[in-house]
């Protein structure tokens, strides 16, 4: 925790409100870096966007568009104002259209999916996990632990084309290989469409949470308190859900935050993968096309949902450790 | 009938047929303690376990017998076993603070065990006794504390209230006073003692202090490799015991009187796996003869309730018990002028002040011991001299210079001549270096030496600390504790300091390795001239070792003088409560008389 | 002292140089000599088998989509080259951009997490604040946008994802010296006035390979999987050069006619990434039986 603000009130509010000006602090860190990425490089954006071939005149009128004329600092703040004011600038790509314009229905597609993803892999994988590490060395726990790690391993590309190949186009064709879903439409119409992306991102995000859940729970039930419920003669479920259980708890949450924000990246992939249409294949649009205000726009959006999701995990963790509420009075 | 009988206890590492403890056999008497003594690794919590039916992962109890009322209890099917545990045997661990669950209010903790059991109607009132029995404060706002909001002594108390709960016929209570101020286990061992008594409960006292035991015990069975060696009356055992380890035991246990030797015991104990034919102390033993190193001694009666495992058990018992050595006269080689000096020394962690008006010499060849209670401050004292904590203010000087505080301000010349012996040799080592890496580092910090030159001096500073020069390629973890201290003081006197510190360096260590090491340490001070300051906890260890002590406590020294003197006429209150708590062997066998 | 689990506190030390005995260790269980098999197969694949490809990655050898023939063994990809050819050929890129992003992202992350631990000042505050900045992006986001700026250039695409892996490793690195840097023989060697320096890489550096090890092969997995990822999206290696992940790109628009030009490559992935957490699973277990003192487990 940073010791710049640790003068800021005691107590559980006063970690939230730390919390949260420690996440606006990344957030700013954050917006720098997409700024300097994309703008202070340098190359000439203008230049590497129109090619060698374009005139002085629709150069500079692109600079005076991408806001790159005066000095850095000063674009740095005439940008930074547009966003926190909700101006993320005009698409260079789709006809001019402002940016919230271009991503508020993809926005909506993309959030249904992460959702759906989320809801389906978390209680399953903190299952798994109890489950593996209840019969620790068990059948179950080793095969379970060779397909999380083999899971793990494999990138989410890799498993879509594998899940497209299995029951898409070329073994089994039950379900469609493309997610295509009319503008006009909601995901919740094309369910059957959703089934493949949503299998991907569970198989991609459930092992890391099944296993810290594992690993977790392994570590508690080693522990003094548990060897000494069952020397009192608690029965052994008693012990497992009301002793083990809510210490392991803890420690998952922060990996659930993290894997849930890193449900945010995997969609890009994903999603290009099934031509889904949501923010994720329009990131990938924006850089083929060097779109670089839906990019700037997209970054940080995905960085600030990063941000907001670690925030609620470390108050979550509070909230369920008795011994941590105890030192923040 | 006794209310718990062992018979031929066996318990193996599970799949190797390999034997942890084998051949345990006792009986314990309704209101009667029995105290189970061994160092680490010799199978006491193993055999204090399995009085549950319990046996930690990797173990598994393959042959024998616990009987409770005459009841076996490894029949039972796993519910029996369930009802059994924490209803008639019941358990105190030995770290409360890690036994009791972080995330559950002590009310919730202890009114699960009633629950369990369904042990009488009215929770709530039973709840209050439980509390008064254990001298807990009964208010509804304790109940509803977490594990942290307490302190270890009430901590430990709540493990004694879950343990009388259900009124048990058998309690084990394992080393549970480990890591408690003196002042505290003097109290909880009282309690136990007491409650024991009063309801009628057959108790297992698991410990590797045999003073704590000898306070509280009737009986005692020492254990040694898995194997209980001799069991017998407590005052018997500890007086005349029939068994070479036994005797070299309690001959290793320092004693405040200072008056004999303390000698420790060569070697180690074999692990399981590892154990040779025939008796299995024998490598280690005196009095080791032929037969000895054939045959596995057989249990044999020495008295009433009296049992020994040694073929030449008449012989040692024939040896009168007071032929320890008498201690060498500690003589005062101290030259006047101060070798160090600290003059009104402030010192904090932090914000949090720690040290106050901090007064000390210690002169060439002279010894001065730092006694006090841990969180007394004595080692950020022993630390601040040793230039590892630099948040201090006021005069410390080395031969009348003054010495920055952080050793990197200081000269090498200095570092040189100030030595730090750390706690715990698991910890001061590098365990990625070899011996020689270790010892060889001062050397090359502050010697310009050629190679050749360098691993002379390392051989003749291991072969000062009584090891062999084969160890100069091995690594920490392929050495014992006792064999990594002995490396950690060579690595600090390789470099010939003027003063060593010595910051509680046996407490990580068993008492008969401990033994061996503070002779260690007092034969090179006396030998190498050093001035020696020697932080220790333990009161009874000092009159061996040191010329002056000073007492710490809360941050201040308290008292200060000769060691006679202050531990025979203790003028601070301080020093006299520390020396009243201490438990010790004289004491405790003084009170039986 | 007692609480020692009897298997652990009855197993002989082992003898030896502490990373030898990791390593013997890890090498005993079946996972890791299996891990160790497909990396060898998958690599040895990727060096040697341009050697054995019939065709120029690059040639046109048939119809485009056509199916396996005695002359085209895999059939043709999208444009009608040899699939074969091409997959034999498309390994090196992945293999080599992953092995140096890699290395790069330890080096860097290594560095900047000792410091952050043994500094106990604001400075571990400070880099370990920066490091929270770069890992509020996704790897393959930050990735993105670079090369929405720069363009797809190879050697962005290294420094990028070695970038990015950097916080990820200094995170671990700092966790597991923050608890070294606490144990006496730091102290001891500060008393004797090392510099710090050698402290930092002589006595801190050595005491936490073993999370190192797992961590760089770790990295490893997940560097493979973003390489080939980006060139998947089209932003990595670029046509006509043959890589697998391209290779898949091109080719999954005709999954349904003629598979195998997609396939292939994401077998071959597959293999070559469990490969390496095979590996580090080995390693990691290996490393935690040895903490615990000795188990076999």
């Amino acid at each position: 925790m940073s010791t710049a603000i640790r003068f800021v009130r005691r107590g559980i509010s006063g970690f939230v409100l730390r919390r949260v000006l420690l996440g606006l602090l990344t957030l700013l860190l954050v917006s720098v870096i997409v700024f300097a990425a994309t703008q202070a490089l340098p190359s000439d954006p203008a230049r590497a966007i129109l090619g060698r071939t374009a005139t002085p005149e629709s150069l500079a009128a692109l600079r005076k568009q991408l806001n790159l004329t005066g000095s850095i600092p000063g674009q740095y703040a005439h940008w930074l104002k547009g966003f926190v004011t909700g101006d993320f600038g005009n698409s260079l790509a789709a006809r001019g259209e402002p940016v919230t314009q271009v991503l508020g229905k993809r926005l909506e597609n993309s959030a249904f999916l992460v959702l759906i993803a989320g809801e389906v892999s978390i209680p399953l994988s903190i299952l798994l996990g109890v489950l593996a590490a209840r019969r620790r060395d068990g059948p179950f726990d080793h095969t379970s632990s060779l397909l999380m790690l083999a899971l793990a391993a494999l990138p989410e590309f890799v498993v879509g084309i594998a899940l497209v190949v299995l029951f898409g186009t070329t073994v089994f064709h039950w379900l469609p290989a493309v997610s295509l879903i009319p503008p006009e439409d909601t995901p919740f119409q094309h369910l059957k469409a959703l089934i493949l992306p949503v299998a991907t991102l569970v198989l991609a995000v459930s092992p890391y949470i099944a296993r810290i859940m594992r690993a977790s729970m392994v570590e508690v039930l080693e522990s003094d308190f548990v060897e000494m419920a069952r020397l009192k003669g608690m029965p052994e479920r008693h012990v497992l859900w009301r002793h083990a259980v809510p210490n392991a708890v803890a420690p998952a949450i922060q990996v659930i935050a993290l894997n849930l924000a890193y449900l945010a990246g995997g969609i890009v992939v994903v999603e290009f993968v099934f031509g889904y249409p949501g923010i994720g294949s329009a990131l990938v649009d924006a850089v083929a096309n060097r779109d670089l205000p839906v990019v700037q726009a997209l970054a940080i959006l995905i960085a600030g949902v990063y941000v907001a999701l670690n925030l609620m995990a470390d108050v979550a963790t509070i909230l369920v450790s008795p011994r941590l509420r105890t030192s923040l009075r | 009938m006794s209310v718990l009988e062992v018979e031929n206890l066996r318990i193996e590492i599970e799949g190797t047929g390999i034997d942890i403890v084998d051949e345990i056999s006792f009986h314990i008497e309704a209101g009667e303690v029995l105290g189970l003594v061994g160092e680490s690794g010799s199978g006491k919590t193993t055999v204090g376990l399995s009085l549950l039916g319990h046996q930690r992962r990797g173990a598994k109890i393959v042959a024998g017998q616990v009987r409770v009322d005459g009841k076996d209890i490894l029949e039972r099917s796993p519910a029996q076993l369930r009802a059994l545990r924490g209803g008639t045997v019941s358990y105190v661990p030995q770290d409360p603070s890690a036994a009791l669950n972080p995330a559950l209010r002590i009310g919730r903790q202890l009114e699960e065990v009633l629950a369990a059991h369904r042990f009488g109607s009215s929770h709530e009132e039973r709840l209050r006794e439980m509390l008064e029995e254990v001298l807990l404060p009964t208010e509804r706002s304790f109940l509803r504390r977490y594990p942290h909001q307490l302190s270890g002594g009430q901590q430990q108390r709540v493990g004694l209230a879950m343990a009388f709960a259900c009124r048990p016929r058998v309690i084990v209570l394992d080393e549970p006073t480990t890591g408690l101020d003196v002042t505290t286990q003097a109290h909880v061992l009282a309690t136990v003692r007491m409650l024991c008594r009063a309801h009628g409960v057959a108790a297992l006292y698991v410990s590797h202090d045999l003073a704590v035991v000898a306070a509280l015990a009737d009986r005692v069975a020492v254990m040694y490799a898995g194997r209980i060696v001799e069991i017998g009356r407590e005052r018997d055992l500890f007086l005349a015991s029939a068994h070479p380890y036994a005797r070299r035991l309690v001959e290793a246990i320092p004693e405040i009187s200072g008056e004999h030797e303390l000698v420790g015991i060569p070697g180690t104990a074999p692990r399981p796996g590892h154990r040779p034919t025939g008796c299995f102390f024998a490598p280690r033993c005196d009095y080791a003869v032929d037969i000895c190193r054939e045959q596995f001694p057989p249990r044999e009666r020495v008295a009433e309730r009296r049992e020994v495992r040694c073929h030449r058990w008449q012989e040692v018992l024939a040896e009168a018990v007071h032929d320890r050595p008498l201690a060498a006269v500690r003589t005062n080689g101290a030259s006047a002028d101060a070798l160090i000096s600290i003059r009104n020394l402030q010192a904090a962690h932090g914000e949090r002040p720690v040290l106050f008006d901090i007064d000390l010499d210690v002169a060439p060849r002279q010894c001065v011991a730092l006694v006090g209670e841990s969180g007394s401050g004595k080692t950020t004292l022993a630390r601040c001299i040793a230039g590892l904590h630099r948040n201090f203010t006021g005069e410390l000087a080395l031969r009348g210079i003054p010495l920055r505080p952080g050793a990197r301000n200081r000269s090498r010349d200095t570092r040189r001549d100030i030595q730090y012996v750390f706690q715990s040799p698991y910890s001061s080592l590098n365990p990625r270096k070899t011996i020689g890496q270790i010892i060889g580092q001062p050397l090359r910090l502050f010697f310009d030496l050629p190679r050749r030159d360098q691993h002379a001096r390392i051989v003749h500073a291991l072969e000062r600390v009584q090891l062999t020069s084969s160890v100069v390629d091995r690594y920490p973890h392929e050495l014992s504790g006792g064999e990594r201290q002995r490396v950690a003081i060579a690595r600090a006197l390789v470099s010939e300091p003027a003063l060593l510190v010595c910051d509680e360096v046996t407490s990580a260590l068993d008492v008969s390795v401990q033994a061996a090491i503070v002779d260690l340490i007092a034969e090179l001070q006396r030998e190498m001239e050093l001035g020696l300051l020697f932080v220790t906890h333990n009161l009874a260890l000092i009159r061996t070792i040191a010329q002056e002590v000073a007492v710490m406590s809360a941050g201040r020294i308290v008292e200060h003088g000769p060691v006679d003197r202050v531990l025979d006429q203790p003028e601070a209150e301080y020093t006299k409560r520390l020396l009243a708590d201490t438990p010790s062997l004289e004491s405790a066998l003084a009170i039986a008389e | 002292m007692t609480a020692v689990a009897p298997a652990a506190a009855v197993a002989a030390p082992p003898v030896g140089r502490p990373l030898t005995i990791l390593l013997r260790r890890a090498w005993r269980a079946v996972r890791t000599k299996v891990g160790v098999v497909l990396v060898v197969l998958v690599v040895a694949l990727a060096v040697i088998g341009p050697f054995f490809a019939p065709h120029s990655p690059t040639e046109f050898a048939g119809i485009p989509y056509s199916h396996a023939s005695s002359a085209l063994p895999l059939g043709a990809d999208n444009l009608g080259r040899d699939v074969l050819s091409r997959f034999l050929w498309g390994g090196r890129s992945v293999l080599g951009l992953a092995l140096l992003a890699t290395a790069l992202g330890l080096a860097i992350g290594v560095s900047i997490g000792l410091v952050a631990a043994y500094s106990r000042s604001i400075l571990d505050d400070v880099l370990m604040r920066a490091m929270d900045v770069i890992l509020a992006f996704p790897s393959i986001v930050l990735a993105l946008v670079a090369v929405a700026t720069v363009g797809p250039k190879l050697w962005l695409l290294v420094l990028v994802v070695g970038f990015t892996t950097a916080p990820r490793v200094a995170r671990v690195t700092r966790g597991a010296s923050l608890e070294i840097v606490e144990r006496d023989f730091v102290q001891a060697a500060e008393a004797l006035g090392e510099s710090r320096t050698r402290i930092l890489f002589g006595e801190i550096l050595p005491s936490i390979t073993s999370p190192l090890m797992v961590e760089a092969s770790l990295r490893l997995t997940y560097s493979i999987g973003l390489i080939a990822g980006l060139s998947f999206l089209g932003f990595g290696v670029q046509p006509p050069s043959a890589d697998w992940g391209l290779m898949i790109n091109e080719n999954r628009q005709g999954l349904t006619i003629q598979p195998w030009g997609a396939v292939m490559p994401v077998i071959a992935i597959a293999v070559l990434t469990i490969g390496t957490s095979l590996i580090g699973d080995g390693l990691s277990r290996a490393a935690i039986g040895l903490e615990r003192g000795g188990g076999e487990r």
